[in-house]
């Protein structure tokens, strides 16, 4: 990430800004005229009062230190050469210009009165594409679904109050799975600040703890620099979603900006390079292991590190374990490959970390998905941790060998420190310890049964879209049973085709989502797999996929009900449904499915193609005609049996010993080397 | 459960008091005594926090504190090595029959009177934990309308500064 956000910047030197900063005549005076200043005349005071203040401020920064080789003379229509290669415009355009300079080229927003000074000089940007969404959710979700797909910052941008309170569940979603995004949010004028003024929202406050850090934006002079610190912190380190709040006045009144900025963060220096000696021990740990697993994170795609993990287990022949956030950094299709670990996972994969002696956690955070019942999990293994944030060593579980360090350097250390071992001749047999979990993996291998009415099994589906779409396309979800589904029936076999929310569990994530990664990865195909739960809470952005060109295909996994929810309740509370039956108004008879609403209806309403499908024959044919249409989005209803459950389950709370394969059959460990 | 005090140095910008409040709030983590205040750089605060709790929430605290993007530094003072003072005003009863005997108590704490009423003097002490609590305890029998306590600041001993080494990154980027 760190890297190729560096490669970004650099890009944006001479050569990036003449090509994508051409714009052409100012269509108007770049001095502001007499009807704009009309038009502006409720904020002049403000205005004028943060320009004035600038010119105090202004004169420490040294206008001519930073001046951008080959400045883009030419970039803002509207801004003037105020010197050297710095240019004088509104805060908006110094906005804007940042957001180019910074590489931004999709901005997901929504425009509204706080934030009209920005979307003002976003409509002369030819570097920046703007899409305009539905809800301001969508566009939160659409960034986090860009930042997924290409690694780099999704943006996404809203004005004040409930436009901004609207981003709060993507930016609380963003922070859970580490995505890099950056929010820009309009805040009315700083003289109504705290007065609560119309449209006024303390976004800055509600969001200190779900964002990695954010900004509020009172100077004109700010904005630039803001800016770029936002998409520094957001990329580096533990990436993260950043909140850039800028008052409306700042955004109106005059002042002097440049590229590149300095960067005032005196108190930001994420670690990267590990400790050497803590990795020469972690070498010998493993050296020494017999049943060692590496337990792989969310981090190792972050960092881009799927060739040095892939290199790492070849290397030492130690099986690997993917979690939720990590599906595709290393090929399901590997022998070496156990699966998925955690709530749903696979039994090789549980009991892969539950017997193991030695655990190498790589980009993880032992979420209580995954450890089960935490005093309970693996109690014989020690535990090598390591990851970008020091602060997710021993949160959860005693690290014995805690290092710090971005995947890909840590890996890469890590494979150079083995071999060192392994000439020295320590080299462990896991010849048995490889045959024990394989007897595990193909005594208890992940299935499902068939309904026995005759109705689709929503694996069945979701198995087969993995099987028809293939390895190269991208797989978003939503939250539920068929996330887990999808997690567990799809073949992943390279990072960034899985995109889901792990952490947070938002339910309505799929369909923005789907559509920020068909954007960033317009090449790719991109299904979502979702609910008929979740597709309710964020379908609008149909709507923006068909409009603005961005043919997702969307399968709703269409069970007529909260499906996770009630399979909860089936297992927990009786089998009383309070609350979870999307369609309770159905005919006894006919217990699949629902037509409240339509699902085909209202894509075709959305100006999609919509096609329903009940039948087990008619699957892949239905899938197939979907792969076939790329000129508009495809919305796919599976009308599935309602009863289906994901399995295995660790009941929540529970041990990890206490997996169940099935409902009620508990693997036999047989003889596990404790 | 121990006593820990920890020396936070902060950039002197709005809103990093309530980001670090909150952290503490929001991590479960339970704060004794906070006092905030100016250093010698103007553009750092130096945040005293006492806190309550064992060796691992502790870590976790100073691993989370550390993630503030405005935090730049993190000292945990030890008792030993560190003059730790508080400040307290105490408006205390003193009529014509007891306020020789209050004033004495003031006399022997080495507190000061800083304001007299008709039948109340207000005093100030300053202090560790321990020699205030003494203090309040020997007040209390003569009757205490009112009393309001700072924050511990804390300092350690000898000639080295833990500001200087913090500061040297702000000039750097600047």
């Amino acid at each position: 990430m760190t890297e190729q956000m560096t490669g970004r910047k650099g890009a944006s030197g001479p050569e990036g800004t003449a090509g994508t900063h051409g714009h052409p005549a100012p269509p108007q005076s770049p001095v502001p005229s007499p009807r704009d200043l009309a038009a502006r005349a409720p904020h002049r005071e403000g205005a004028r009062a943060a320009d004035h203040s600038h010119q105090e401020a202004a004169a420490p920064v040294g206008p001519a230190d930073h001046a951008p080789v080959g400045a883009p003379a030419t970039a803002e229509p509207r801004a003037q050469i105020a010197s050297a290669g710095r240019l004088r415009g509104t805060g908006a355009q110094a906005l804007v210009y940042a957001l180019e300079h910074v590489g931004a080229d999709v901005v997901f927003g929504i425009p509204g009165g706080a934030v009209l000074p920005a979307y003002d000089p976003l409509l002369d940007s030819k570097a920046i594409r703007h899409i305009l969404v539905r809800h301001e959710q969508g566009a939160g979700h659409a960034a986090t679904g860009y930042a997924q797909a290409t690694g780099r910052v999704g943006v996404c941008m809203a004005t004040s109050g409930p436009g901004a309170t609207n981003l709060v569940t993507p930016i609380a979603d963003a922070y859970m799975d580490s995505v890099p995004i950056v929010a820009i949010t309009g805040q009315v004028p700083t003289n109504l600040i705290g007065t609560d003024g119309f449209q006024e929202a303390d976004i800055s406050g509600i969001t200190i703890p779900i964002t990695k850090h954010n900004f509020l934006v009172t100077r004109p002079e700010d904005i630039a620099r803001t800016i770029g610190e936002a998409f520094h912190v957001a990329s580096t380190g533990r990436p993260g979603p950043v909140l850039v709040d800028v008052a409306k006045d700042a955004m109106q009144a005059m002042t002097e900006f440049g590229w590149p900025v300095p960067f005032d963060l005196p108190g930001y220096h994420p670690v990267t390079r590990p400790h050497a000696r803590q990795v020469r021990e972690a070498a010998r740990l493993i050296s020494e292991a017999r049943r060692p697993v590496l337990y792989v994170g969310g981090g190792v795609i972050k960092a881009r590190a799927s060739a040095q993990l892939r290199e790492l287990a070849e290397l030492t022949g130690i099986p690997v374990v993917t979690t939720l956030m990590a599906r595709g950094a290393f090929p399901d299709r590997h022998p070496q490959h156990m699966g998925m670990p955690g709530m749903h996972g696979t039994v090789a994969a549980v009991g892969a970390l539950q017997k193991a002696d030695l655990i190498v956690a790589l980009g993880t955070r032992f979420d209580d998905r995954v450890t089960g019942k935490l005093d309970t999990f693996a109690p014989g293994a020690l535990i090598v941790h390591a990851d970008i944030d020091p602060a997710e060593i021993s949160k959860n579980r005693r690290a014995d060998v805690p290092i710090v360090g971005d995947c890909r350097e840590v890996i890469a250390d890590l494979v150079a420190a083995v071999r060192a071992e392994h000439e020295q001749g320590s080299r462990p047999d896991l010849g048995g310890w490889m045959a024990q979990l394989d007897s595990w993996r193909s005594t208890y291998p992940l299935g499902y049964a068939e309904p026995d009415d005759g109705t689709l099994a929503p694996q069945y589906v979701i198995e087969r879209i993995g099987k028809i779409a293939g390895p190269e396309a991208l797989y978003v979800a939503g939250v539920g049973q068929h996330q887990m589904w999808a997690a567990q029936f799809i073949d992943y076999e390279h990072p960034g085709t899985w995109i889901n929310s792990g952490g947070l569990g938002t339910m309505g994530f799929a369909v923005p989502a789907a559509m920020g990664a068909k954007v960033g990865r317009p090449d790719a195909c991109v299904w979502a797999i979702d609910g008929d739960g979740c597709f309710q809470m964020t379908n609008q952005e149909l709507a923006t996929c068909a409009l603005e060109g961005i043919p997702v295909k969307i399968a709703i996994i269409n069970n007529g009900s909260l499906g996770m929810v009630r399979q909860w309740q089936t297992l927990f509370y009786n089998e009383r449904y309070s609350n979870t039956d999307l369609h309770p108004t159905d005919q006894p008879k006919k217990p699949t499915g629902t037509r409240v609403p339509d699902f085909v209806k209202l894509a075709e309403a959305y100006g999609c193609e919509g096609i329903r499908c009940e039948e087990t024959a008619e699957v892949d044919k239905v899938i197939e005609r979907a792969m076939a249409i790329d000129d508009r989005p495809v919305v796919l209803d599976f009308v599935v049996h309602k009863d289906a459950m994901v399995w295995p389950m660790v009941a929540a709370g529970t041990s990890n010993n206490d997996i169940k394969f099935a409902r009620g059959m508990a693997p036999d460990w047989g003889g596990s080397e404790e | 459960m121990t006593r820990h005090t920890l020396s936070v140095l902060v950039e002197n910008k709005p809103g990093v008091l309530v980001r670090i409040a909150g952290l503490f709030s929001r991590r479960n983590f339970n704060i004794d005594s906070l006092a905030v205040g100016p250093t010698e750089h103007e553009e750092i605060s130096r945040i005293t926090i006492v806190v309550n709790c064992e060796e691992h929430p502790l870590e976790q605290v100073t691993k989370q504190l550390n993630k503030l993007i405005n935090v730049l530094k993190i000292v945990e003072l030890e008792p030993g090595a560190t003059v730790q003072r508080e400040l307290i005003l105490i408006k205390v009863r003193a009529d014509a029959e007891s306020r020789s005997r209050v004033l004495e108590t003031v006399k022997l704490f080495r507190a000061r009177v800083v304001d007299v009423a008709l039948d109340v003097i207000t005093v100030e002490a300053t202090g560790n934990r321990d020699k205030l609590d003494a203090l309040i305890k020997v007040l209390e029998p003569f009757g205490i309308k009112e009393l309001v306590q700072s924050g511990m600041v804390a300092i350690g001993r000898g000639g080295r500064s833990i500001t200087d080494r913090a500061l040297r990154p702000v000039e750097r980027s600047a």
